[in-house]
C-alpha cells in the first residue's frame, strides 16, 4: 500500500521498521526522546537514548558499539555541530574498517539536519557535505523526496559502513517549523519557498530500499544537463519547468548520494546534452560542483561543450536574509546560468563548429 | 545587603535585560527576526550580578543565550537590536544575528556552538596575563555545555596556567528537552571545579544580590592574578528553550514555581525594605528603560538592510 507521507514521516517509518526487524538497531543523540517520541513510546529508553551535549563521546561510542555488534543511528542534530566530534568521525568512524584491514565493520548511520535559507545564521545553516564526502570511508546520502528518504534510510541502516544521512530542514520541514517558528508566518512554506514535492509524496508502506550510489533522472531533456542534490534539485526542477515553456529541455539529475557517486548517469546525460550545469547549496570551491565537472571532463571531455556551476559563495552564511539570499543559490541564479548556457549554445553546431566560450 | 548604589545598579541591569527580551520576543513573533530566538528572561540575575563587577574592557563570552550578558555589560542596545533584525546598522552588519553578537566596545562576543566559548575565553585571559593587564575574562555557558570536553579541557588549562578566568554556569535545569539529571553524572557542576584544584561556588541565580556577593571574591581573586574559578548559578528559562519550544517535557507546575522566584520583584522588595527607593522611583527606572528599548526597536525597524555586496566582504580583512 502506498500513502502520502511527509519527508519526516518517511524517515520515521524507515527507522521504525528497521528497529522492529533488527533488535541491534538503536537511536541515540541529543533530545531524541523528544524529537523521536513515537520511537521512544514503542521501543523504550534502552533503544532511544538521550545523550548529554557531548558529541565527541556519544558519536565515538556509536562507532565503538557498531564494531561491537550493534547498528546505531546516531543523531548529530545539525551538521554544523560536527566539528565538536570531528576527530571521532573523520579519523575513527571513517578509517577503522580500512586500518583494521577490513576486520572491523562500522555499520552505523549519522543522521543530521542541514541547510539554510530561513535566516538562522552561520552555525545552523550549513550543508558542508563535501567535507565528509572528501573523507574516504564515509558514505554520504542526501535524499530529496519522501520516497527516497525512506528507501535510502533503510539502505543506510542495512549498509555495513558508516553512512552520513542528511535531512534538509526545508524538506524535513518540522525542523523549519521548530527553528523558524511556523505559527508566526501566514504560510511558512511560501515564505521560504519550500518545495512541495520534497516535503510530501507517495511512500509505500512495506519496507523497500533505494540503492546508495544510483542517481535519479528527475526530468528528461536534451538541451542541458543540470545536476544537484537536496533542495536544489527542486529549485532546478522549477527552473526546468519554467524554461520548458520556452521550448528548452533541461535534464535534471538528482545524485541522491555523494558517496558513492553515480558518475555514469551524469556522463551519459552530458553525452546527450553536451552542456552541464552543476548546482550545489554547499560552498563553490573544493566541492561537489568541481568534482562533477572534473569527473565528466576526465571521461568525456569531448562531449562537454560548455559547463557552469552555481553554488553557495565562499563565505560563511550570513544571518540577515538580505545577505543569505545573495549567498545561497536560488531559482533566479540557476535560471540565469541556464539561460546563459542555452543562449550561447544557439547557432553553434555542437560538433566541429567554433569553440563555445567556457563557463567561468 | 549591598549598598544602595549597587542595589539600584543591579536593578537597572535586570530591568534592561527583561525589557529588551520582551521587546525582542514581540518583534520575533511579528516576524521581524528570522530563525531561532533563545531569550534570557529568568536568568537575568546571573549576568546582572556578575557583570556588575566587570569593566567594559574585561573580555566576556557567552553562548546562544547571549543577550543577557551583553545587556548586563552595557552593550549598545540599538546596534544589538538592529543585529537581531539583520540590519546593516547592527553590531555585525547583520552577518552574525542573535546568536553571534560581537560588541568590542564592551569586549563581548558569543556564538551558538555549545561548549565553544570556554576555550575562546582562555585566550583573552592569557593575552591579559602576558600583557600584564589586570583583566578578568568571564565566560557564561549552560549546564548542558558542562558536558562538552571543552569544559574540562578549559578548566584544566586555566588552572594550569593560572589564568584570570571566571567560568559562570547557568544551571537552568534543562538543555533543550534534556534535564540535568539525564545528562550529568554529578548533581552540581560547582563540585567539578575541585577536580582541577580551583574554587567552585554554587549560588541562587534567582537572587541578584546573592550572585553579586558570590561573584565578588572570584572576580577579585582573578584580578589579583590568583587564577580561575567556577560559579554555578541555579536559574530558569521563563520562555522555554526558544520561542517555539512546545514545553511538552516540563513537569506540571515547574515553570510557575520558578516564575514565583522572579529576581526582579525580589530585588524590588529588597530595595524598598532597605529604604533605598520608593515604588515611584522604581516605576521611573522601568519607564526610562522601556522608552529606551522602544527607541532601539524603532531604530532597528527603520534601519536599512545590508547591501548585497556586503555578502562577500569580510571573509578576510
Ligand atoms: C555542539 C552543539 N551541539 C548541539 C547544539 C544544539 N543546541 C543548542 S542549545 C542546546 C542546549 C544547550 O543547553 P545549555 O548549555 O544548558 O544552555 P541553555 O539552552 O539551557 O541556556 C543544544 C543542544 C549546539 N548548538 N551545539
Ligand atoms: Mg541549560
Amino acid at each position: 500500500m502506498t500513502r502520502e507521507l511527509t519527508f519526516a514521516e518517511a524517515i520515521h517509518e524507515a527507522i521504525e521498521q528497521e528497529m522492529i526487524r533488527d533488535p541491534k538497531v538503536f537511536v541515540l543523540g541529543e533530545d531524541v526522546q523528544l524529537l523521536r517520541h513515537p520511537l521512544l513510546e514503542k521501543f523504550g529508553e534502552e533503544r532511544v537514548r538521550n545523550t548529554p551535549i557531548s558529541e565527541s563521546a556519544f558519536i565515538g561510542a556509536a562507532t565503538g558499539a557498531a564494531y561491537s555488534g550493534m547498528r546505531p543511528i546516531v543523531e548529530l542534530m545539525m551538521i554544523d555541530f560536527f566539528g565538536v566530534a570531528a576527530d571521532q568521525i573523520m579519523n575513527h568512524m571513517a578509517k577503522i574498517t580500512y586500518l583494521s584491514g577490513g576486520q572491523l565493520r562500522v555499520p552505523l548511520v549519522i543522521r543530521a539536519a542541514c541547510g539554510g535559507g530561513y535566516g538562522d545564521g552561520a552555525h545552523q545553516s550549513q550543508t558542508i557535505w563535501a567535507l565528509f564526502a572528501h573523507m574516504p570511508g564515509l558514505k554520504v546520502v542526501i535524499p530529496s523526496t519522501p520516497y527516497d528518504a525512506k528507501g535510502l534510510m533503510i539502505q543506510a541502516i542495512r549498509d555495513d559502513n558508516p553512512v552520513l544521512y542528511l535531512e534538509h530542514k526545508l524538506l524535513a520541514d518540522y525542523w523549519l517549523g521548530l527553528l523558524a517558528g511556523a505559527n508566526r508566518y501566514k504560510d511558512i512554506q511560501a515564505e521560504f519557498n519550500v518545495p512541495k514535492a520534497g516535503t510530501k509524496g507517495s511512500v509505500p508502506e512495506a519496507p523497500y530500499t533505494v540503492p546508495l550510489g544510483k542517481a535519479e533522472i528527475r526530468r528528461q531533456g536534451t538541451d542541458l544537463t543540470v545536476v544537484s542534490v537536496g533542495v536544489m534539485v527542486h529549485r532546478a526542477l522549477a527552473v526546468a519547468e519554467h524554461l520548458a515553456a520556452e521550448g528548452e529541455g533541461l535534464e535534471v539529475i538528482d545524485l541522491r548520494s555523494l558517496v558513492p557517486l553515480d558518475r555514469r548517469t551524469v556522463i551519459d546525460s552530458v553525452k546527450k546534452t553536451r552542456k552541464l550545469l552543476v548546482v550545489d547549496e554547499d560552498h563553490r570551491s573544493y566541492g561537489l560542483t568541481g568534482e562533477i565537472v572534473a569527473s565528466v571532463a576526465e571521461e568525456a571531455a569531448g562531449s562537454l561543450d560548455d559547463f557552469k556551476r552555481v553554488a553557495a559563495l565562499d563565505t560563511s552564511i550570513p544571518f540577515s536574509l538580505a545577505l543569505e539570499r545573495v549567498m545561497l543559490p536560488s531559482e533566479e541564479s540557476i535560471e540565469a546560468a541556464a539561460r546563459a548556457m542555452l543562449k550561447r549554445g544557439k547557432g553553434v553546431s555542437s560538433r566541429g563548429g567554433p569553440k563555445p566560450r567556457r563557463g567561468r | 545587603m549591598v549598598a544602595k548604589e549597587v542595589a539600584l545598579d543591579l536593578y537597572r541591569r535586570l530591568v534592561r535585560i527583561r525589557t529588551f527580551e520582551e521587546k525582542a520576543a514581540e518583534l520575533w513573533h511579528q516576524g521581524h527576526i528570522s530563525g531561532e530566538l533563545h531569550l534570557y528572561s529568568g536568568q537575568d540575575a546571573v549576568s546582572a550580578g556578575v557583570c556588575a563587577h566587570l569593566r567594559p574592557e574585561d573580555p566576556t563570552a557567552a553562548d546562544h543565550r547571549g543577550h543577557g550578558p551583553l545587556l548586563a555589560k552595557g552593550g549598545d542596545l540599538k546596534k544589538m537590536m538592529a543585529e537581531l533584525l539583520g540590519r546593516k546598522t547592527g553590531l555585525c552588519q547583520g552577518k552574525g544575528g542573535h546568536m553571534h553578537l560581537f560588541d568590542p566596545s564592551v569586549s563581548y562576543g558569543c556564538g551558538s556552538i555549545i561548549g565553544a566559548a570556554m576555550p575562546l575565553a582562555l585566550g583573552p585571559a592569557l593575552a591579559a596575563k602576558m600583557q600584564k593587564k589586570d583583566l578578568v575574562s568571564t565566560v557564561f555557558f549552560g549546564e548542558g555545555a558542562a558536558n562538552q570536553g571543552t569544559f574540562h579541557e578549559s578548566l584544566n588549562l586555566a588552572a594550569l596556567w593560572k589564568l584570570p578566568v571566571l567560568f559562570v554556569c547557568h544551571d537552568n535545569r534543562w538543555a533543550v528537552s534534556v534535564p540535568k539529571a539525564q545528562s550529568t553524572a554529578v548533581p552540581w557542576n560547582a563540585d567539578r571545579a575541585s577536580a582541577y584544584g580551583i574554587p567552585g561556588a554554587l549560588v541562587d541565580g534567582m537572587d541578584a544580590v546573592a550572585v553579586y556577593e558570590a561573584a565578588a571574591p572570584l572576580v577579585q581573586r582573578a584580578r589579583r592574578g590568583e587564577g580561575p574559578s567556577l560559579l554555578e548559578a541555579t536559574c530558569y528559562r521563563f520562555r522555554g528553550h526558544f520561542e517555539t519550544d512546545p514545553l511538552v517535557y516540563l513537569p506540571a507546575g515547574e515553570m510557575e514555581e520558578w516564575k514565583g522566584k522572579d529576581p526582579i520583584p525580589k530585588l524590588e522588595r529588597q530595595i524598598i525594605e532597605q529604604g533605598y527607593g520608593t515604588d515611584q522611583d522604581l516605576v521611573r527606572i522601568r519607564e526610562e528603560i522601556r522608552n529606551q528599548v522602544e527607541q532601539t526597536a524603532e531604530f532597528a525597524l527603520s534601519s536599512p538592510w545590508p547591501e548585497p555586496e556586503l555578502a562577500t566582504q569580510h571573509v578576510f580583512v
